[in-house]
Formats: structure tokens, sequence, C-alpha cells
């Protein structure tokens, strides 16, 4: 018998930071950080009301924790939005296929988020932004839905100093130099785009929506399908290839994903 | 060589194995079938002969004995957790061969589909040996095992058959030969396990061999009957022996208790009914029963033999027999053969 690995481990909550008014960062200690890489998922229990599957949006393995941003929406995100620093959260993990350093080094790299989209892609972008020498050029494109739902802004301005970032909102707040719109209308104007398109990596994350149409955008503004990466979000209730609410056609998102290489799965149909 | 018991003798043996298996063996229920009026054939513990249906074929699939449709799986109590508890004995399943292949593709989920097999699963699974159960001669109406070729099985330890007062046997894994011992002299006859080689029903499974026909496929109009046919019940799905799907979800004893007691279970899930794909904050996908249908049908007959090698569909006829508004499968499968050669068709033409 293997051992049942569906047990979750209490963790020790070290900080909650409220980022806009229905999300927090939770940083806990994980015993198993050692075994994180980014753009994977964990799932959270709260006992007594579920599971739910979160991105880890940073670690650190020197210093044992990670984090992950919750959105205030479901059953146990509402319970876990009760918890303090101090308390002890259930959880399983880390999950999934990520973001592979290695792919993305010595290329032209744009990241486009959407909304808590950026929370999965956080960890590869502080990596290059403490790594700026890994890659030829770093662009940034995210999108929120207004100023107050930008989340991670101080780190957004960090990151600034050190390369291109295009902030847009949905709905204009009015302030100066203010960008509004869809990231699709920001696509065209990205350097990365204008580079040779074998050293050029893309990723996409975001609502499924807006990962189609700005994946769509780049291939119109040349760049190849298998250079574009994007992160699935399916509901899940195992987490480890079991429960069958994660697959489209013969691929399981838990396994297989989150994270996919846009030509691989331009075919799959939910 | 084989043996000859009559059912007395028979039940002497179950009595025997009992010791040590926990028997199952499909058993009737009165009055609790589809219909008014009607009786339903279900999995359940056995202690005679008597006890189990061999003249029909069950109503409900032996998985249940596996994964049940609601399994506590672990206990919460003053911030601890602890997994449930199985009986200790081991398990015989009196089954047929489209159950004990309907296992096979049970175990592709939950054994093979990640480095780490299931252990909910694999706890109860270790401990199975069948009892095959031979069919009439070509199974019954709905059946299309020969089609699924699924027809045929030598995963038994015993295999059985019945004439109403005996029960022919062939001992297959000698381990049993011992609990039998007392009638290996005067009761011995010439029998084998005979599979069904022909139903009633013949199919054609689609083949689909390119990316391009399933794209299609998937958009074919044939999908949209069900929309007004299928009311999304998910009837099929739970009688069906290879579907596997289940949500997890927690109960709590108490609101108010200060130990937080309460446990996490498993319920089977159906991606037929409402809910199965929805995430919190809204985002939902197959929203209508055409979609859903056709989810379903190319797991069936497609995904699953793209991922294991093996159809998933095992030609029970139990979602036929089950359907509440008389959605046949396996007309769907010959539909999906027709549209699937036409498709092939328009692409021959396409590229001429």
């Amino acid at each position: 018998m293997t051992a049942n690995n569906l047990l979750p481990i209490n963790c020790e909550i070290l900080a909650i930071t409220k980022t806009t008014a229905i999300e927090n960062l939770y940083r806990v200690r994980f015993p198993h950080v050692d075994k994180v890489h980014n753009g994977q998922f964990l799932q959270l229990s709260v006992p007594g009301f579920g599971e739910c599957a979160i991105s880890i949006t940073d670690f650190s393995v020197e210093e044992q924790w990670l984090e992950f941003l919750i959105r205030k929406v479901g059953l146990v995100t509402n319970q876990i939005f009760n918890l303090n620093v101090g308390d002890y959260l259930p959880m399983r993990g880390p999950y999934g296929k990520g973001f592979q350093i290695a792919n993305y080094e010595g290329k032209h790299l744009a990241i486009v988020a959407g909304g808590s989209g950026l929370a999965p892609v956080r960890s590869l972008i502080k990596h290059f932004h403490a790594n700026p020498q890994d890659l030829k050029s770093f662009e940034l494109l995210l999108g929120f839905k207004d100023t107050d739902n930008v989340i991670f802004k101080s780190e957004i301005a960090e990151w600034e100093k050190q390369f291109p970032v295009i902030v847009t909102v949905d709905n204009p707040s009015g302030a100066p130099d203010e960008k509004t719109g869809l990231v699709t209308q920001y696509v065209s104007g990205l350097k990365t785009i204008k580079q040779d398109m074998n050293s050029v990596e893309v990723v996409i994350v975001g609502p499924p929506r807006m990962m189609e149409f700005t994946a769509k955008e780049f291939i119109k503004n040349g760049v190849p399908p298998e250079k574009i990466w994007v992160s699935f979000e399916r509901r899940m209730s195992c987490a480890v290839g079991k429960c069958g609410h994660c697959r489209i056609d013969e691929v399981y998102v838990c396994l297989e994903g989150p994270v996919f290489n846009y030509a691989a799965t331009a075919h799959l149909f939910d | 060589m084989g043996l000859q018991l009559t059912n007395a003798q028979f039940n002497q043996v179950l009595a025997r194995l009992s010791a040590k298996y926990a028997i199952y063996a499909p058993k009737n229920f009165p009055l609790e079938g589809r219909y008014s009026d009607t009786d339903m054939v279900r999995y359940d513990g056995i202690t005679q002969v008597e006890d189990i249906v061999f003249e029909r074929k069950s109503d409900m699939s032996a998985k249940e004995i596996v994964t049940p449709i609601n399994e506590t799986i672990m206990f919460f109590f003053n911030g601890q957790v602890q997994e449930s508890k199985i009986p200790q004995k081991e398990i015989l399943i009196f089954a047929r061969a489209c159950d004990i292949n309907g296992f096979k593709r049970l175990d592709d989920i939950f054994l093979r589909n990640s480095e780490t097999p299931d252990y909910y699963y694999q706890r109860r699974r270790n401990k199975i040996k069948f009892i095959a159960i031979e069919c009439p001669s070509q199974g019954w109406d709905t059946c299309f095992c020969v089609s699924t070729q699924t027809n045929d099985t030598s995963d038994y330890a015993l295999a059985v058959k019945s004439t109403g007062e005996s029960l022919k046997i062939e001992i297959k894994d000698q381990e049993f030969a011992e609990y039998f011992a007392d009638f290996a002299q005067n009761s011995t006859c010439q029998y084998q396990y005979q599979p069904v080689l022909e139903n009633e029903l013949k199919l054609t499974l689609p083949v689909i061999n390119s990316q391009e026909v399933l794209t299609r496929l998937k958009n074919h109009p044939m999908w949209k009957e069900y929309n007004r046919r299928c009311v999304m019940c998910g009837s099929c799905t739970v009688n069906c022996p290879t579907c596997s799907c289940f949500t997890t979800y927690d109960v709590k004893f108490a609101t108010d208790s200060e130990t937080g007691a309460g446990e996490r279970r498993r319920m089977a899930a159906s991606c037929h009914v409402d809910g199965f794909t929805d995430m919190a904050g809204g985002h939902t996908f197959r929203t209508s029963a055409a979609e859903r249908m056709r989810f379903k049908a190319l797991h069936k007959v497609h995904d699953h033999k793209q991922r294991f090698g093996d159809n998933m569909c095992v030609g029970c006829g139990r979602c036929d027999d089950r359907c509440p508004e008389h959605i046949s499968f396996s007309s769907m499968i010959q539909k999906m053969h027709t549209a699937v050669e036409q498709i092939k068709q328009e692409l021959n033409h396409d590229s001429k």
C-alpha cells in the first residue's frame, strides 16, 4: 500500500496581508517547500467546510515558507478569512506542472496577467526581477478591473524600476496617466513581439476568455503558438488525477497542467 | 474439469469462505426498481446461493463495493485528522465479464492515472477476487460487450453457472480448491467458463483517427437532440461500471462545537449534473445537456482509450436500462460511428 497522500498537514500562518477589499495574502510555514515549483498549486483545507485549490504565489526554500493569495468568494475561502496569524491551516500539495524557469532563460519574456492571474506568475516575475541577467529582455502587461483591485501594488512599483510594466484597468478612475481598456489592445505595442521569434516566450495567465483572446492577439502579431504558455483554472476536488472534475478530453489539468503550452492545448475542448 | 454442486452444497462452501471473505453478489430488492412495482437488483453482502440473482443483469454495477456512492475518508477532531478504517476481511465478488472488465477501467483511473495510486480505492481493491458469473449465451437485449471486446475475462478465481437447483463451478485459482475438498471426489463435471460470443446488439465503435475528425465530431449536429431529450439527472453515470468521478465535501457534526468535530467524504459525481465544473467566482464549463452528453460519450469511446489504451465503455448497457428518458447509448455509439465515417469522407473529399 502507498501512503495516504490526501491527509492534509497543519501549517502555521506566519503573516496575513490585506491586498484588496476581498483579497488577502497568506504566508505559511510549509515543510515541503523544497518540492515547490513556480506556478504549482495547493489544496487548502478548512476541516468541516472543505478543500479548495489555490496557486502558490511565492515561496522561499531557505526560510521554509510559501504564500498564496485568497479571494473571499466561496465556502472555504470565506472560512480562511476568519483565521489569524499563529493559527494552523491544513493543506496538501504542491500539485501540478508549473513554469520551467530554464525554458525562459536567455529569452525575451513577456508576461501578461489578468486580475488575480498575477498570483500564479508572481514568483516567476520575482525570480527574474532578482536575476535580470538571465533574460534578454522582460516586459509585463497587467490588467485589472479597476484601481482598487490592483494587487501587489508596491511590488509592481519595484518591478517598474527594472523593466517595462504596463498596468491597465477596465474601469477608469480618471487619474492622470492611467491606462485603460483590455490587455489585448496593448499586445501590439510590446517590444517582445518585435524580437526574433526563436528567442521569445510569452506567458498569459488570467480568466479563460482573457487568455484565449490575448493568445490570439500574440499569434496575430507573429508569435508562434508554441511560444505561448498559459495556466488553466478548473474545478478540482482531488488534485491528484482521480476525481475527474478538471478533465478536458484526455488531459487532466491537475496532472498535466495547470501550466500548458498553448499549442498543445489549442485543440482541447471543454 | 469442473464441479457441480447443489445449491445446498455450495452454501456450505460459502459458509466456509465467509470466515475469510466478505462475499458480495447481485441481490434482489423488491419494489425498489426504476418503475412502479419493479424490483431492483444491486450488489450486497450475501450468505447463500439463494440470495444471488443469476437470471437478470444487475441494475447497478459492482463498482459500489470499492467506490461507494458516499464514503467517509477522514475524521477531524481537535485540530487532528484521522483516516477512516475499513473491515479487515478479504473480498469476493460475484461479477459478470463486463463488471470485471469495468474494474480494469477503474484501476486505470485510481491506480494508474498518476504516480500515486488512490489510497482509498487501493485499500479495498487489493482485497478483491472475482467469482465470474457466466451470462446467458447472448447476454441480454441491451448488452453489447462483444462490440466493446469486454465479453471475456480471465481475471477470476472461480467461475460459476447456475442451473437453478445447482451450480457448475470452475476452480481457476487453486487457493480455493481446499474449500471444495469435500466435493472433489463425487461432484466432478465437465465445466469451463464460457464467455458471451455474440450479442443480439452488434455495434461498430467510431474510429476517431485524427484531431480534425475529433474536432468535427465535437461540433457535429448529432449532439443537439440531447438538449431536448436528456434531463441531466446523471442516472446513467451512477450505474455505469466505469464512471468514477467523485466530489469531496466536508460535514461538521455540530456548528457550535469547540472540538471542530467533523468528517470529509467522497460522493459520486456526474458530468451530466449541474455544478460538476463550477468554480468559486462563477466560472463554469459545459452548461447544456448536449455538451455534457458529448463530453461523456467521447470519454467512454475515445478519450480514455487515448490515455490508457482501452475504451472505457464495457458494453453492459446499464445506461440504456436506467435512463428515464429512454436515451440509448448504444444508438448514440452508432450515430457517432456514422458521423465519423461521414466526416472522414468529407475530409477525403476536401483533400482532393
